[in-house]
């Protein structure tokens, strides 16, 4: 082996490292180490001056190779090998020691985080000089992008992609899309009817030559790898012909099956087996009920829809069909669903008439909703008065200890609504604390408390029909301590809105895992930064965007749409994109041909060459995720940068000190 | 089937019904209570908020000796003493510095303690060792169309939840249901609070509690209330008069140990049971029970 030159540099991250690891001694040490020419510590390693130290040494020094202890390296990784490629040398002789991450932020003795600095540090250094010059691989990237999920987040990108140009496939759950927003009556803080901002979009959706959507759709597959994704997704049966269909609902009319609970006005309404889920959708198409039509169930039925028809449009033979699409970039919007009160069994969710949940409130205060927007109780009769308890199932460590962050508005702008229908009505808060961060929100408070609602700071202990004087028999008590008067009260109402936290969908999980990236702890999608790319996920090409990441607002999400449609741009708009080097290969010679890691390899990037008889990678399709190389009998594959014997000569160099 | 038994302090006092119903109801299902030797008070809640680290010694006394007697298991029937002595354990256990103390006290007396005792509440043993099937088929005076109310009380899953939910605990609901009663499964005041030992310091709370707890029975129609706790059981029946008084009511329910509805179901004499030692007459009870 020819004689190295290594380059050291020790980054204080502020305090971050320098707090804790005593980066001069860290320092001094690494000057002694073999191969090492230079050594240097520096304040911010990734600020511009830090970055020109590499390109200065390189020229300078003749340094062959690097290594900077820093952060991690899904933090600065591709900065610094940056640098190292502007300073010429392979990006891929420069390595990351996480000193930080690893090191001084999780040790609580200073001597011992110096230590074990030098550990992390050791290893690299003693692994260096095997690496060898990668070069990264150039693939073409396919301009269409795919938007999952039709809520505003949803239609917000795709309309922004679709206005540049693109061709966007918006594939929605539902049969149509409108998401949770198409539900509301009114927006906060300025009270504009959701219905008047997002049917205008909704439509435009519908119309925009450049998206195709893909409503009643859900995708099932997703293979390739940036700018190259194929992704299968599959059209549910409406069992109708969605281009006879006019929209025109006399089939909802004829059916017979008509006791099935509304999901759009939370169950709080029946519909048909054959239906449209309300008046504005998009595409404004019917849809069968596969599990309660009778004649989709085996069961005896005239068929008045079929006679009902006009343009002929209902198909009974219609199947699931499943198709496969290309696209370069995929936003996910998949949204969130209302924390279910049901497990908070002291709030009676379920069991007493009249506690509702904050949908359920939104859907009776609608218009459009079942009760014609009239604010009225089970019994038809409107509430005297109400109470809206805060921060159900949110910041709440036996549910979910996070905040839901638009609870405390669209509770204020229910007190609003209520005031509004029945003046006369008492509207009592029960809150923990108000969090009204927003633009125009406080003042939104301010106004509520004019307008004569009563907040009560304690969050509720228990809803119960038990009354114990004539004015409590027979209503709502809800029972909660004032923490600001020092005392518990008693309130009897006759309605109780839940104000229930926002939860990631029940099935976020598995969708994430379809995809290739990951969740948070709290279960919404990961994001792979939070404050610097808090619209990309950890797998390149595939955005997020909306409560899909966490809860937020229309505005923020809104916001955020745009945000993902500008990363999705920013790829889909060059003609190519680079890969990784730090891929697998599998040499020919060596392979006997078994099979063993084609069946294993997550990303289908193995392929078994007959001629050769032997597996080989399809290198523009590998992850580097590193299970072929485990998986082998014979250790054959290997992958780029993570070599047995790089990883060996850093279990060495780790050991060593 | 045998256990080792832990009376505790009520049941040679206001509780002596519960200690006599919970040895007849366990012989009706063939099972033996040993009572502990030499037991002491297991301090209860009040001495543990004046003198925490003393109070686990003299709870962790009684586990010393059922551990010296060779058993892994005692069975208690008061709320109280269970919480307290499953407390003493998970403190021994999570905290060495409490686990040092208590054995230093203990060996003072020359008695040790390493925690391995497991504290077992009547009502845990009865579902989970025994079974609900198998307490079905010993009934021979079924319950039917008894609106019965299962009062748990604070300490019964509170705060450690080991055999029941902490929020909605439903093991007395299920024996009951086992008995061909009618229980009251929607009765949500089953764990609010009867006021306990405030009773002697701040009657008028506890009233309160005691009165809310009576109006919710009463609105559920319940024909008896029953407890898993002496303190709960003396609260609510014997302070209704009290109650009336304070609040212009008229209650007189029956509130009965759950031990002694039990073993009514399960055969035994309600003499045995010490049922006529109630101070709210069980006659309507007995009434609707046909023997």
């Amino acid at each position: 082996m020819a004689e190295e030159k290594i380059a050291v540099y020790i980054c204080h991250c502020g305090t971050n490292i320098a707090g804790k690891v005593d980066v001069e001694e860290v320092t001094r040490w690494a000057s002694e180490q073999p191969n090492v020419a230079v050594a240097r510590e520096y304040k911010y390693m990734c600020s511009d001056p830090g970055q020109d130290l590499i390109k200065q040494d390189i020229a300078e020094h003749g340094i062959t190779r690097a290594v900077v202890a820093a952060c991690s390296p899904t933090m600065h990784e591709p900065t610094f090998r940056k640098a190292a490629g502007d300073g010429g040398l392979n990006p891929y002789l420069l390595q990351m020691a996480n000193i930080r991450e690893h090191c001084s932020w999780v040790t609580i003795d200073g001597d011992a985080a110096t230590e074990k600095a030098k550990r992390i540090l050791g290893a690299q250094i003693h692994r260096l000089p095997l690496n060898v010059p990668l070069e990264p691989i150039e693939v073409p990237v396919n301009p269409n992008v795919m938007v999952v999920g039709g809520g505003i987040a949803g239609i917000e990108a795709a309309l922004k992609l679709a206005a540049t140009g693109k061709k966007v496939y918006l594939v929605e759950r539902d049969p149509s899309i409108g998401g949770h927003m198409a539900m509301f009556d009114k927006t906060f803080p300025t009270l504009d009817c959701a219905a008047c901002i997002l049917t205008p979009k909704m439509s435009a959706a519908g119309k925009e030559p450049n998206i195709e959507m893909l409503a009643y759709s859900e995708v099932t597959q997703v293979d390739g790898y940036v700018g190259n994704f194929k992704v299968k997704v599959r059209k549910k049966a409406r069992y109708i012909d969605i281009d006879k269909c006019t929209g025109c609902a006399l089939c909802t009319e004829a059916c017979v099956v008509r006791k099935v609970p509304n999901e759009f006005d939370q169950g709080l309404s029946k519909r048909s087996a054959a239906y449209i889920p309300f008046p504005q959708a998009v595409p404004l198409r019917a849809t069968i009920d596969p599990t309660r039509c009778l004649t989709l169930t085996g069961k005896k039925c005239k068929q008045p829809c079929v006679a009902a028809c006009g343009p002929e449009a209902i198909d009974f033979e219609q199947k699931d069909e499943e198709i496969e699409l290309e696209v370069g970039a995929i936003i996910m919007a998949t949204g969130f669903q209302l924390w279910d009160p049901t497990p908070e069994t002291r709030y009676s969710y379920g069991k007493l008439d009249n506690v509702i949940t904050s949908l359920e409130f939104e859907r009776i205060s609608n218009a459009s909703g079942p009760t014609g927007g009239h604010i009225v109780c089970k019994n038809g009769e409107p509430p005297k008065s109400v109470a809206i308890l805060h921060c159900v199932g949110s910041r709440d460590e036996n549910y979910q200890e996070f905040c839901s962050r638009v609870c405390c508005m669209y509770s204020l702008k229910f007190s609003h609504l209520i005031k509004e229908h029945l003046p006369e009505t008492e509207v009592y808060e029960c809150y923990i604390d108000m969090r009204t961060y927003g633009k125009g929100y406080e003042e939104f408070y301010k106004r509520l408390m004019n307008e004569g609602v009563h907040f009560i700071r304690g969050r509720a202990a228990e809803v119960s029909d038990v009354g114990l004087s004539s004015e409590e028999e027979g209503r709502l008590i809800v029972k909660v301590e004032d923490t600001l008067l020092g005392i518990t009260r008693r309130l009897p109402v006759d309605m109780v809105i839940l104000s229930s936290g926002l939860a990631p969908r029940s099935d976020a999980k598995a969708t994430s895992q379809i995809f290739g990236f990951g969740c948070s702890s709290n279960g919404f999608y990961l994001e792979r930064h939070p404050k610097l790319e808090p619209v990309s996920t950890i797998t390149d090409g595939i955005f997020i965007a909306g409560c899909c990441q966490y809860p937020k607002d229309i505005p923020d999400t809104v916001a955020q749409a745009g945000a993902a449609a500008a990363g999705a741009l920013a790829l889909v708009d060059n003609a190519t994109v680079k890969v990784e080097a730090t891929i697998a290969y599998i040499d020919p010679e060596k392979c006997s041909g078994c099979h063993i890691c084609v069946g294993l390899c997550p990303h289908t990037a193995i392929r078994y060459n007959e001629e050769k008889d032997a597996a080989e990678v399809i290198e523009a399709a590998c992850k580097g995720c590193g299970v072929c190389v485990a998986a082998c009998g014979s250790g054959v594959p290997q992958q780029r940068g993570y070599l047995d014997e790089q990883i060996f000569a850093e279990i060495e160099g780790a050991l060593a000190v | 089937m045998k256990y080792l038994y832990y009376p505790g302090c009520s049941a040679e006092a206001t509780g002596k019904a519960y200690d006599a119903s919970s040895r007849a109801m366990m012989d009706k299902l063939g099972v033996e209570l040993v009572e502990l030797d030499d037991w002491n008070c297991c301090g209860a809640t009040s001495y543990f908020s004046v003198r925490e680290l003393d109070s686990f010694a003299i709870a962790a006394r009684n586990l010393a000796i059922a551990q010296e007697m060779g058993d892994d298991e005692l069975c208690v029937i008061c709320n109280a003493c269970y919480t307290t002595l499953a407390k003493t354990n998970r403190y021994m256990a999570e905290d060495p510095h409490v686990f040092e103390a208590v054995q230093g006290a203990l060996g003072a007396v020359g008695r040790s303690y390493d925690g391995n005792v497991k504290v077992r509440h009547v009502v845990d043993i009865l579902i989970n060792d025994i079974g609900v099937e198998a307490i079905a088929e010993r009934v021979t005076r079924r319950l039917t169309g008894l609106r019965v109310a299962p009062y748990y009380g604070c300490q019964f899953s509170r705060p450690m939840g080991s055999f029941d939910d902490v929020q909605v605990p439903t093991t007395m609901d299920r024996l009951f249901e086992a008995m061909g009663a009618d229980v009251i499964t929607e009765f949500d005041a089953k764990t609010d609070c009867c006021g306990g030992m405030m009773m002697l310091t701040r009657e008028d709370a506890a009233l309160r509690l005691c009165h809310e707890l009576l109006v919710a029975a009463r609105q559920y129609r319940a024909d008896v209330i029953v407890a898993a706790c002496p303190l709960c059981e003396m609260n609510l029946e014997g302070y209704q008069p009290r109650v009336n008084k304070a609040y212009g009511t008229d209650f007189n329910i029956p509130v009965m140990y759950f031990t002694q509805l039990a073993g009514l179901a399960l055969g035994a004499d309600p003499k045995q049971l010490a049922i006529d030692k109630q101070v709210v007459s069980c006659a309507s009870v007995l009434a609707a029970i046909p023997a």
